[in-house]
């Protein structure tokens, strides 16, 4: 056939114009600017890649972008794949394909924000910690006065929360005020009344109160005073010097509530921690110590659509007869899955690795879209702290040049594995 | 047919798996057709979840995200509104984003896929010298990733003064240029050459081959392309952030709204669905391109 070197050109003369320019062009002058300052200007040698590794942004950033390339193209081909085998076994494949597949249609970005809300931290607002939230708040209940507080430095918050008075016994009657603050009187037990200050009684007995120590106006702290409520239900409980619990009583609606018949000596009556024990506050999924797993965990859910679908179409060109002969041998479906469809997918597998992979290093718009503000940092990743070092700020265009081809020199492996790959390929035709 | 295909040789740890089957050996046999439907619906589910969850709070009041969790609409539906879509749609700013989007989408969409089909035929059936050696270079920028463009893309455009819209098209374009062209190359190539070869003893121009029988013949990679390319452009952030000036496409829109959250999800919930409907009704519509696409580029 005669070449027509004329003719393809000017079929190519659009594209190689455009990739020359925009492609070829800025990826080597990038490189190149790689070497000079902050604008472009002073020649610096190899500082911009010494001074990129010193930044403790950059160091999370490659320490994040190493996590996403260990964990996500294993966990979403995995997860592609057992999808692929499973939906393979139902009449609605196609329909339950299309779901999986919806969330690569829309912005990545805007993925970010619907696993952002997902992940919110209160329990009573993110989904996932309402669902975790449900076998916790059954174990460890939170306690009916969360939140409150001692009103008066005589009484003393243990370590493990209660809050005590010390009280001795001898000849007379003994009186403890339990006196509570930062409970609103909504959040006081159901039934609560006035409260009454408690008279001392006769020897070996302990008449107390437990109350909310506030009331509109004026207040003296530690006095029960008119206009101030009881705190009804509350289990008090007395504990000996040696810390043996002696005896447990209730307050009744007016806070009041008594010990009789009490061995003399030193005692500490109080309330027990477990009342004070605020709510489970939920798993914090965006700080910044799980903030790069849960940005995983989404990417998952946006990339295994795409796994699915491309191993899927693989599944489907499989010849059926190896399959079936395997069954008929015997072999479960689990041996038949490891060691027939995997094998003979894997081809597909690789594919699908790789590209998740490339994309596990270009990771992005999903970390700006996930991360709070506050937490971008330790959410950073090499993709995105190149364009934060070369086009926020003043912008370094150097330090920015060499992130850029640190990136590319991780993604080289791929392009001469693809290169070869094709030439191998082409030459079997 | 035996199991010694190579496959299933069976090596001496798999023997003692056929002999005792054990949990995962149980996954496969004693799954019922019945567990596996309920199992992937579940799955399906757990899939739509975090999308509903955030169209709920798209149609909640602002003062509800700080409050409740949107499951509570299934206890008080009240809650329920649809004042947040009415807000933004009278939002000149998020309007003009919509329409922003679009402007980009379209020239960055269609411009590649022309030169591509164009490129592919020529990379497929015109002989000449350094086609593969070009062909390679192209496999070979499918995975250069945009960072290493940007900085000198974006000195090149102002001094070339080109600003905003029309640097984002030209930028697209390169960048959807390397796998658009793998693409059509591949597509083209796997045509009968009889076809080709027919037109030309015929006496048509290269030309006219090409817009009278390759543009045609091409379609379904042709429209594969222009569904991916489109989905892709319209749902771009980075490229965006570089590169737009005053006029901002949807995404940026939303991006610059998420510093202020929890204050300002009444904008950023419903944003994050009126940007979706585009790419979402393109994705239902032409779904079979679109996986063609996808599948096309990857298992070559």
């Amino acid at each position: 056939m005669k070449r027509r070197g004329w003719v393809a050109l000017a079929f190519l003369a659009p594209a190689l114009l455009v990739l020359g320019a925009l492609v070829v062009w800025p990826a080597i002058r990038t490189i190149y600017g790689s070497f000079f300052g902050r604008f472009g200007d002073e020649f610096v040698g190899f500082d911009n890649y010494r001074e990129m590794f010193r930044f403790d942004r950059m160091r999370i950033a490659i320490f994040n972008s190493f996590i996403w390339v260990v964990l996500f193209p294993l966990f979403v081909t995995t997860v592609g794949l057992v999808l692929a085998v499973l939906s393979d076994k139902v009449g609605w494949k196609r329909a339950f394909r299309l779901v999986i597949f919806i969330p690569a249609a829309i912005a990545i970005l805007s993925s970010g924000i619907i696993w952002r809300v997902m992940y919110e931290a209160d329990p009573s607002r993110g989904v996932i910690n309402a669902l975790i939230n449900i076998p916790v708040s059954l174990v460890r209940p939170a306690g009916e006065l969360a939140g409150a507080a001692p009103s008066t430095d005589a009484l003393v918050v243990e370590d493990d929360g209660s809050v005590t008075a010390v009280v001795d016994v001898d000849g007379a009657g003994a009186v403890v005020n339990l006196g509570l603050l930062r409970i609103t009187e909504a959040e006081l037990p159901e039934g609560a009344i006035e409260a009454v200050a408690p008279q001392g009684g006769g020897a070996g007995t302990i008449n107390g109160v437990v109350w909310r120590d506030t009331r509109p106006g004026d207040n003296v702290k530690g006095v029960v005073e008119p206009g101030e409520l009881g705190v009804p239900a509350v289990t008090v409980i007395l504990v000996d010097e040696e810390g043996n619990e002696v005896a447990q009583a209730s307050s009744a609606p007016d806070g009041n509530f008594a010990f009789e018949d009490v061995e003399p000596g030193s005692y500490r009556a109080g309330i027990d921690g477990g009342a004070f024990r605020e709510p489970w506050g939920g798993i914090t999924w965006l700080g910044a110590d799980l903030v790069t797993y849960s940005a995983i965990f989404s990417g998952m859910w946006i990339w295994a659509g795409f796994a699915l679908l491309v191993i899927a179409a693989g599944l489907a060109s499989l010849p059926r007869d190896t399959l079936e002969a395997a069954r008929v041998d015997g072999a479960n479906e689990w041996q038949v899955l490891r060691h027939v469809t995997v094998p003979q997918l894997s081809p597909v597998l690789i594919v699908v690795f790789i590209a998740l992979t490339i994309n596990a290093l270009k990771m992005f718009d999903l970390i700006v879209g996930i991360a709070p503000g506050s937490v971008q940092d330790d959410a950073n990743v090499i993709a995105l702290e190149m364009w934060r070092t070369a086009f926020t700020g003043v912008g370094n265009r150097g330090v920015g040049s060499a992130i850029a081809v640190f990136l590319f020199l991780l993604i080289l492996p791929i392009l001469v594995f693809n290169i070869r790959r094709f030439t191998l390929s082409e030459g079997e035709r | 047919m035996t199991l010694g295909a190579g496959a299933v040789r069976p090596r001496t740890a798999d023997k003692k798996a056929a002999a005792r089957p054990g949990i995962a050996g149980g996954i496969g046999s004693r799954m019922s057709k019945g567990a596996i439907h309920i199992v992937l619906i579940v799955i399906a589910l757990f899939w739509l979840i975090p999308g509903f969850g955030l169209l709920i709070h798209s149609l909640r009041p602002l003062e509800a995200f700080g409050e409740s969790g949107w499951w509570t609409v299934f206890t008080e539906p009240s809650q329920l509104t649809l004042q947040n879509y009415a807000n933004l749609l009278g939002d000149a700013d998020l309007v003009g984003s919509f329409f922003t989007t679009l402007v980009i989408a379209i020239p960055s969409t269609l411009l590649p896929v022309l030169f591509a089909a164009a490129a592919g035929y020529a990379l497929a059936w015109i002989p000449f010298r350094g086609r593969d050696a070009l062909f390679l270079i192209i496999i070979a920028l499918l995975v250069v990733p945009l960072q290493m463009a940007l900085i000198p893309a974006f000195s090149l455009f102002r001094t070339l003064g080109i600003s905003g819209i029309p640097s984002i098209w030209l930028f697209h374009t390169a960048f959807g240029l390397p796998f658009a062209i793998f693409l059509m190359r591949n597509y083209y190539a796997a045509l009968p050459g009889s076809l080709i070869e027919a037109a030309r003893i015929d006496g048509a121009s290269e030309g006219a081959i090409f817009f009278r029988i390759m543009l045609p013949l091409g379609f379904p990679a042709i429209a594969a392309l222009l569904i991916f390319q489109f989905t892709w452009t319209w749902n771009d952030l980075l490229v965006a952030l570089v590169f737009a000036g005053e006029q901002r496409p949807i995404t940026l829109f939303l991006r610059d709204r998420l510093g202020e959250f929890s204050t300002g999800i009444d904008v950023i919930a419903p944003g994050v669905f009126i940007a979706a409907t585009l790419p979402l009704l393109v994705f239902f519509f032409f779904q079979r391109y679109f996986e063609a696409g996808l599948l096309g580029g990857s298992v070559k």
